[in-house]
C-alpha cells in the first residue's frame, strides 16, 4: 500500500478489531489495566512528537494532562451526566489552548533551560490547584463517576471493559492522526527544526511556528490522555499529577525506543504493566517490610539505567537489531538479496 | 519588619543551600554537559551515611568529613559507571539514566537505612540568638550554614583559578581534544569533576537535614530549587548559579511567608518563566551557545 | 519483662488447646459446615484487601499499620481462625498516590476477589475508589482516614470509618482550650489551606472557640506539607508569636509538630501546644526530635506539655491489659515493628475487624458484614470510646480523651473521656459506655 494514509488507516482498524477482541478474552482487571496502557499511550504518543521528533525536552508533561483532568473533572463537577465526548473534547481543547501559551514560551528556550522551565511546571501547577481548593478541590481533589457502558450493550457488561474501549478507540484515532503528521510534509518540518535549527531556518521554515505547533499538538494528546485518566483513577487530585507522571512518560518514550510511536506503544505498555508485575514478584518473597516495600521502585531504577546502558535506543532499537542479527545469521546461501528500500 | 527579618534569615540560609547543589548541578553540566537529577538523592544518600556513622559512635566532625569523602567516592563512582559507557549519546539517554539513579537510591535508602524521617543533628545550636533583650533572628547554625557554603565556594574559586589540577579540569572540560594534546587526562579530569560536584552536594546534605529531617525523598525540592536557582543564573556561570539560588531561596522565602507556603512551588515558577522570557540564557549568560 | 511474656506465651499455649474445643464444638453445633458464602470466603480462609502508603512521602510511620494489623490476624490465625477459617490480609503499596490506589483497588477487588476492603489509608487516595468500591458492593470496612467523608450512608452505604473525625477532636480539644486557658489568645497551626485535615479541624475548633472566653487571632497559619513548607514554618510560628499566642491548637502531621517545636524553641517561644492525635504519637515525636536537630539536647522537654487527645489506651501505660497484649502479640509476630501509635491502630482495628467478621456469622455473605457492623456496638474493645455506628451513621469512634505528654516523653491521661458528633454546635457528653478489658483469649468471643 503506497498511501500512507490508508496504510495508517488499514493498521489501525486491525488493531481495532484485534484489540476490542482481547477485551473479551482477558478479566476485567487485565481490561482496566490495557485501557490505563492506551491512556498512557496517548500522552506518551504526543510527547514522542514533541520530544522524541522535535528535539524539544519536556519534564512537566505530566502538568498538562492535569490540564486535560481538572478540565474534565470541573465540567463534571457542574453537569455530571455530561456524555463522555464533550469532556474530552474540552480537554483537548483547554489542554491545547495551554500548550499553545507554554509553546510560545518555550520556543525562546533550549536544552536543560526548557527542561528546567517544565520541570518547575510539573512541580508547581499541582500546588494552584491545592491552593485554590474552593473551585479545584484542594488536596482531596475533585471526584469524577465511573463511566458505565450504554444499556444496549447489555446488563452485565463490565464498566471495565467499556473504559478500555473508549481508552483503545482514543488511542487508535491519536495513533491515526499522528502517524499521518509525522510522516508528511509537517513531520519533516519537525525532524529539520530537531536536526538543525539553523538550516531550517534557511530552507524557509518558520522555527519558531514549529516548535509552537509541536507544543500544542502534544498537548492536546496530553488533555486527551489527561480526560481518560480522570476516568480511568476516578479523581482528579494534586498528588496524582506529581513529578513521577512526567518522569514515567518521558521513560515510556525513551525506553521504548525515542522517536517512533511503535516504541511510545512498547514503552507505555511496561510502564503501567511492569509495577504490577514486579510488585506481585516481590510480594512473594518473604523479605523485611523496608526492602519488600521498596523493591519494586529499586527495581524499576535499575531497569532504566540497564536500559540505558545496554539497549541505548530502547526496546524497539534492540528489537531492531537482534531482527537485522538474526536475518543475517539466518540467511541461506542461496537466497536471493532483497533490497528493502530504494 | 520582624517577619521580614525573618523571612530574609531564611531565605538566605536555604539559598546558600539550594546554591550548592545549583553549583555541583553546574560542575557536572560545564565538565559533562549533563544535567545531574541524581544529584539530590546521592545527597540524601552520603547524608544516611554519615547518620550511620553518627549511630556508630562517631563524632558529628568525622561522620561530616566521611559525608563529604562518600560523596566524592560516589559521584566518581558514578561517572566512571555509568556516565562514561553512554558518553556522547542522546542526551535524553543521560536523563533517563540519572533519573534511574534517583529512583534507585530513593528505593535503597530505606531498604539499609529504614523508611522512618530521622532527625539529623545540627553542630551548633538552631536557637536564636538574643543580644541582651533583643531577640536577632539568626541561629550559630544558620552563621555555620553560610560560612561552610561561603568557604566551600572560596576553596573551588582557589582550586579552579590558581591550581593546575583546577586549570586542567576546566580546559579538559572546555576543550577536550586541546587538552588532550596538551598531555592532560581529559577522562580523569571529567571523573574529577564529579567526584567534587558530588561532594558539594554531600555538604548541602548534612546542612538541610537538620532543618527538615532525613527521608528518602527529602533532597527532591532541594534539587529543583538548586536546578531552578542555576538555569536562573545561567547553567555556564558558577557565579551566576550561586547568585541565582539565592534569589530563589529568598523569594520563596517570601512568598511562602506572604503568600502562603502552598504557594511557594509556584511563585518559584512563575519567577523562573519571568526571567527566562527575558533572557533565555540565564541572568549571567555571556554568550549564546547551541544545546542540545 | 521477660518473665511476663513466658507466663503469657504459656497462657496463649492453653488458649489454643481451649479454642480447638470451641472450633469443635462450633463445627458441631447448630452452623453446619464452612461454605463459600461471598467472593473471598472460601471453607477455610477469608481474603481482604487493603491499600497502603508503604512507599513515598507518608510511608514513614503509616507503613507501620498494615504489618501490625497482620500480625494480630496471624495470632488469630495461629489459634483458630474465625470459625475455622484464616484471615489472609492482602495489602498492597500504593505509594500515597491516588492513581495507584485506583488501579491497585481493581487488582484487589477484581482479581485477588477480596471479600472486603480493610484499613484502605489516606484520604484523597481513598476517595478516588469510594465510589467504584460502593458501586461493586464490597464492603468497605474502618478507613484509616479521619475526614467525615466516610460517613455518608446514602452514597457510600459500604464505608464506614474508624477513627473518630477530624471535626469532633477539633470540639473536643476546643472544649478543653476553652475551659482551661480562659482569657489567653489561641492561634491555629494547620495542614492546608484546602486540605482536609487542617480545615475539619479548625472547623471543630471554631466550633466551640468562637465567641467563647478565648480569643482567637486569625487568620490560621497553614502548612504545605512539602520540605518547601517545612522551610516556612519558622517563619509562620513568628508570626504567631508576634500577635502574641498563648496556645497554638494545632493540626499537623507528626514531622510538622517536631518542626513546629523546633521552630518555637529557636525563636525562644514557649506557647502551650494542643495537637491532634495524628500529629502527637510521642515515641515518633521523640524520634524525629532525638538526635539533636536543634543543636541542642532538649527532645523531651520540648515535646514535654504537649496537649493532646486519644481514643485508645495510652502506649506507656503499661498496666493496661490491651497494651500488654497488644505488645506480646507484636512481641511474637512481629518483632521487627516499634510500640508506638501506629502499630497500635493497627492492632486495635484489626481486633474491630475480628469482632465484626465473628459478627456476621459463619457464612457471611458481604451485606452479613455491614449490617452486623450497624447492630453491633463492639464496645468490648480497645477504644476508650464507643463506637457510633449505627444504620445512619458509618462514623467510627465517637469521641477522645484529652492526654497530656509528661516531662518524661509519655503522653498520661489529663481529663474526662467525651463523645460528641460533627455537627455544629452537637452538644459534647460523657459516654454511655466504660471501657472494657480483652478477653483473656485475646480474641474477641463468639
Amino acid at each position: 500500500m503506497r498511501n500512507p494514509l490508508l496504510r495508517h488507516a488499514t493498521v489501525c482498524v486491525a488493531l481495532a478489531v484485534v484489540l476490542v477482541l482481547l477485551t473479551y478474552v482477558f478479566d476485567a482487571f487485565t481490561d482496566y489495566k490495557i485501557a490505563g496502557v492506551a491512556i498512557f499511550f496517548i500522552a506518551a504518543a504526543g510527547l514522542t512528537v514533541l520530544t522524541g521528533v522535535n528535539g524539544q525536552l519536556s519534564l512537566g508533561h505530566g502538568a498538562l494532562m492535569a490540564i486535560g483532568a481538572y478540565t474534565t473533572s470541573l465540567l463534571l463537577k457542574e453537569q455530571p451526566q455530561l456524555p463522555m465526548i464533550l469532556p474530552l473534547l474540552a480537554a483537548i481543547v483547554s489542554t491545547g489552548v495551554a500548550g499553545a501559551v507554554i509553546g510560545v514560551a518555550a520556543a525562546r528556550l533550549r536544552g536543560p533551560y526548557l527542561a528546567g522551565a517544565t520541570l518547575a511546571l510539573a512541580v508547581g501547577l499541582p500546588q494552584v490547584a491545592v491552593h485554590y481548593g474552593s473551585v479545584f478541590g484542594g488536596n482531596q481533589g475533585l471526584p469524577v463517576p465511573v463511566p458505565t457502558p450504554p444499556s444496549a450493550l447489555g446488563g452485565d457488561f463490565p464498566n471495565e471493559r467499556w473504559l478500555a474501549w473508549i481508552a483503545i478507540a482514543a488511542a487508535l484515532i491519536t495513533l491515526f492522526l499522528l502517524a499521518n503528521l509525522v510522516s508528511g510534509a509537517t513531520g519533516a518540518r519537525l525532524r529539520a527544526v530537531a536536526d538543525d535549527e539553523a538550516a531550517a531556518s534557511l530552507a524557509g521554515i518558520n522555527v519558531a511556528r514549529i516548535q509552537v505547533l509541536a507544543f500544542v499538538v502534544s498537548a492536546a494528546c496530553a488533555g486527551l490522555a489527561g480526560s481518560l485518566f480522570a476516568y480511568w483513577v476516578g479523581l482528579t487530585a494534586p498528588s496524582g499529577f506529581g513529578l513521577s507522571v512526567s518522569l514515567q512518560l518521558l521513560s515510556a518514550i525513551v525506553i521504548g525506543g525515542l522517536g517512533s510511536l511503535s516504541g511510545a506503544v512498547l514503552g507505555s505498555f511496561l510502564v503501567v504493566m511492569a509495577p504490577f508485575t514486579i510488585s506481585d514478584l516481590a510480594g512473594n518473597l518473604n523479605l523485611s517490610s523496608d526492602v519488600a516495600n521498596n523493591l519494586p521502585l529499586a527495581l524499576y531504577g535499575v531497569v532504566l539505567i540497564v536500559t540505558m546502558l545496554a539497549f541505548p535506543r530502547g526496546i524497539q532499537g534492540a528489537l531492531f537489531s537482534l531482527w537485522r542479527l538474526a536475518k543475517r545469521n539466518l540467511r541461506r546461501p542461496q537466497a536471493p538479496t532483497v533490497s528493502t528500500t530504494a | 519588619m520582624r517577619t521580614f527579618l525573618i523571612l530574609t534569615v531564611d531565605g538566605v540560609t536555604s539559598g546558600f543551600i539550594y546554591a550548592m547543589v545549583a553549583l555541583a548541578l553546574v560542575m557536572i553540566w560545564r565538565a559533562t554537559r549533563v544535567i545531574n537529577y541524581a544529584q539530590g538523592a546521592m545527597a540524601m544518600f552520603t547524608t544516611y551515611v554519615a547518620l550511620f556513622a553518627i549511630q556508630h559512635r562517631v563524632t558529628y566532625w568525622l561522620a561530616f568529613v566521611i559525608a563529604l569523602g562518600a560523596g566524592f567516592v560516589f559521584g566518581a563512582g558514578v561517572e566512571r559507571l555509568l556516565v562514561r559507557p553512554i558518553e556522547g549519546r542522546a542526551p535524553l539517554n543521560m536523563v533517563i539514566l540519572t533519573l534511574g539513579l534517583l529512583i534507585l537510591l530513593e528505593a535503597v535508602a530505606p531498604m539499609l537505612f529504614g523508611g522512618d524521617v530521622k532527625s539529623f543533628p545540627a553542630p551548633f545550636s538552631r536557637i536564636d540568638i538574643t543580644a541582651g533583650a533583643t531577640q536577632l533572628y539568626v541561629s550559630p547554625f544558620d552563621i555555620f550554614v553560610i560560612a561552610a557554603a561561603l568557604l566551600v565556594m572560596l576553596l573551588l574559586l582557589v582550586f579552579f583559578q590558581r591550581t593546575t589540577i583546577g586549570l586542567r579540569m576546566r580546559a579538559a572540560a572546555f576543550r577536550p581534544e586541546i587538552a588532550r594534546l596538551l598531555g592532560i587526562r581529559v577522562g580523569r579530569m571529567l571523573t574529577l569533576g564529579w567526584g567534587l560536584a558530588a561532594v558539594l552536594g554531600a555538604l548541602a546534605g548534612v546542612l538541610i537535614a537538620p532543618g527538615i529531617f532525613l527521608y528518602p525523598n527529602n533532597m527532591d525540592e532541594a534539587l529543583v530549587f538548586g536546578f531552578t536557582g542555576a538555569i536562573l543564573g545561567g547553567l555556564d556561570s558558577p557565579v551566576g548559579a550561586v547568585t541565582g539560588a539565592i534569589v530563589v531561596g529568598l523569594v520563596l522565602s517570601y512568598v511562602g511567608g506572604y503568600l502562603g507556603s502552598d504557594l511557594e512551588t509556584v511563585g518559584g515558577l512563575v519567577m523562573l518563566i519571568a526571567v527566562l522570557m527575558v533572557r533565555p540564557q540565564g541572568l549571567f549568560a555571556f554568550h549564546r551557545q547551541r544545546q542540545a | 519483662m521477660a518473665a511476663m511474656t513466658r507466663s503469657r506465651t504459656g497462657a496463649v499455649g492453653s488458649l489454643l488447646a481451649g479454642l480447638a474445643v470451641l472450633a469443635a464444638c462450633g463445627g458441631s453445633g447448630g452452623g453446619g459446615a464452612n461454605q463459600a458464602s461471598a467472593p473471598g470466603i472460601t471453607p477455610t480462609s477469608v481474603t481482604i484487601g487493603s491499600t497502603q502508603p508503604l512507599t513515598g512521602p507518608a510511608a514513614a510511620g503509616y507503613s507501620e499499620i498494615a504489618p501490625a494489623s497482620n500480625a494480630y490476624f496471624k495470632y488469630v490465625n495461629a489459634h483458630g481462625g474465625v470459625f475455622g477459617r484464616s484471615i489472609i490480609f492482602d495489602y498492597v503499596d500504593d505509594g500515597y498516590n491516588p492513581t495507584n490506589t485506583a488501579a491497585q483497588t481493581r487488582k484487589l477487588i477484581l482479581q485477588d476477589k477480596v471479600y472486603a476492603m480493610f484499613e484502605a489509608l489516606g484520604t484523597p487516595t481513598h476517595l478516588s475508589v469510594v465510589n467504584y468500591i460502593n458501586s461493586e458492593k464490597v464492603p468497605d470496612l474502618f478507613v484509616a482516614s479521619g475526614c467525615n467523608c466516610w460517613n455518608n450512608v446514602s452514597q457510600y452505604p459500604e464505608t464506614f470509618g474508624w477513627q473518630p473525625d477530624y471535626t469532633i477532636e477539633g470540639k473536643i480539644l476546643g472544649q478543653y482550650i476553652k475551659q482551661n486557658y480562659s482569657g489567653m489568645k489561641v492561634g491555629y497551626f494547620a495542614q492546608g489551606p484546602n486540605d482536609e485535615f487542617g480545615t475539619d479541624g479548625i472547623n471543630g475548633l471554631n466550633d466551640v472557640l468562637q465567641n467563647s472566653s478565648v480569643t482567637v487571632v486569625s487568620p490560621p497559619q497553614y502548612y504545605a506539607p512539602t520540605a518547601a513548607g517545612a522551610m516556612a514554618v519558622k517563619s509562620e510560628l513568628a508570626a504567631m508569636q508576634a500577635a502574641g499566642v498563648q496556645v497554638i491548637a494545632s493540626f499537623s502531621i507528626p514531622l510538622f509538630t517536631a518542626d513546629a517545636l523546633a521552630s518555637a524553641a529557636a525563636l525562644n517561644y514557649h506557647p502551650i501546644f494542643v495537637v491532634s492525635n495524628v500529629g502527637s504519637d510521642p515515641p515518633t515525636l521523640t524520634g524525629i526530635l532525638t538526635g539533636g536537630a536543634l543543636g541542642v539536647t532538649l527532645p523531651a522537654a520540648l515535646i514535654g506539655g504537649v496537649v493532646s487527645d486519644a481514643y485508645l489506651p495510652l502506649l506507656s501505660d503499661s498496666s493496661n491489659p490491651w497494651v500488654s497484649l497488644f505488645k506480646l502479640i507484636k512481641a511474637q509476630y512481629a518483632p521487627s515493628l516499634p510500640w508506638d501509635g501506629n502499630v497500635e491502630y493497627g492492632f486495635a482495628t484489626a481486633y474491630t475487624f475480628v469482632q465484626a467478621l465473628k459478627a456476621a456469622g459463619q457464612n457471611p455473605s458481604r451485606d452479613d458484614i455491614v449490617h452486623a457492623i450497624e447492630t453491633t456496638h463492639f464496645n468490648d474493645g480497645p477504644g476508650l470510646v464507643p463506637f457510633a455506628f449505627t444504620s445512619s451513621n458509618h462514623l467510627g469512634y465517637s469521641g477522645v480523651e484529652i492526654v497530656k505528654i509528661g516531662p518524661d516523653g509519655a503522653a498520661v491521661s489529663a481529663g474526662p473521656v467525651q463523645v460528641t458528633d460533627d455537627t455544629a454546635g452537637g452538644a459534647i457528653t460523657s459516654p454511655s459506655s466504660q471501657p472494657a478489658a480483652p478477653p483473656s483469649s485475646g480474641i474477641p468471643p463468639d
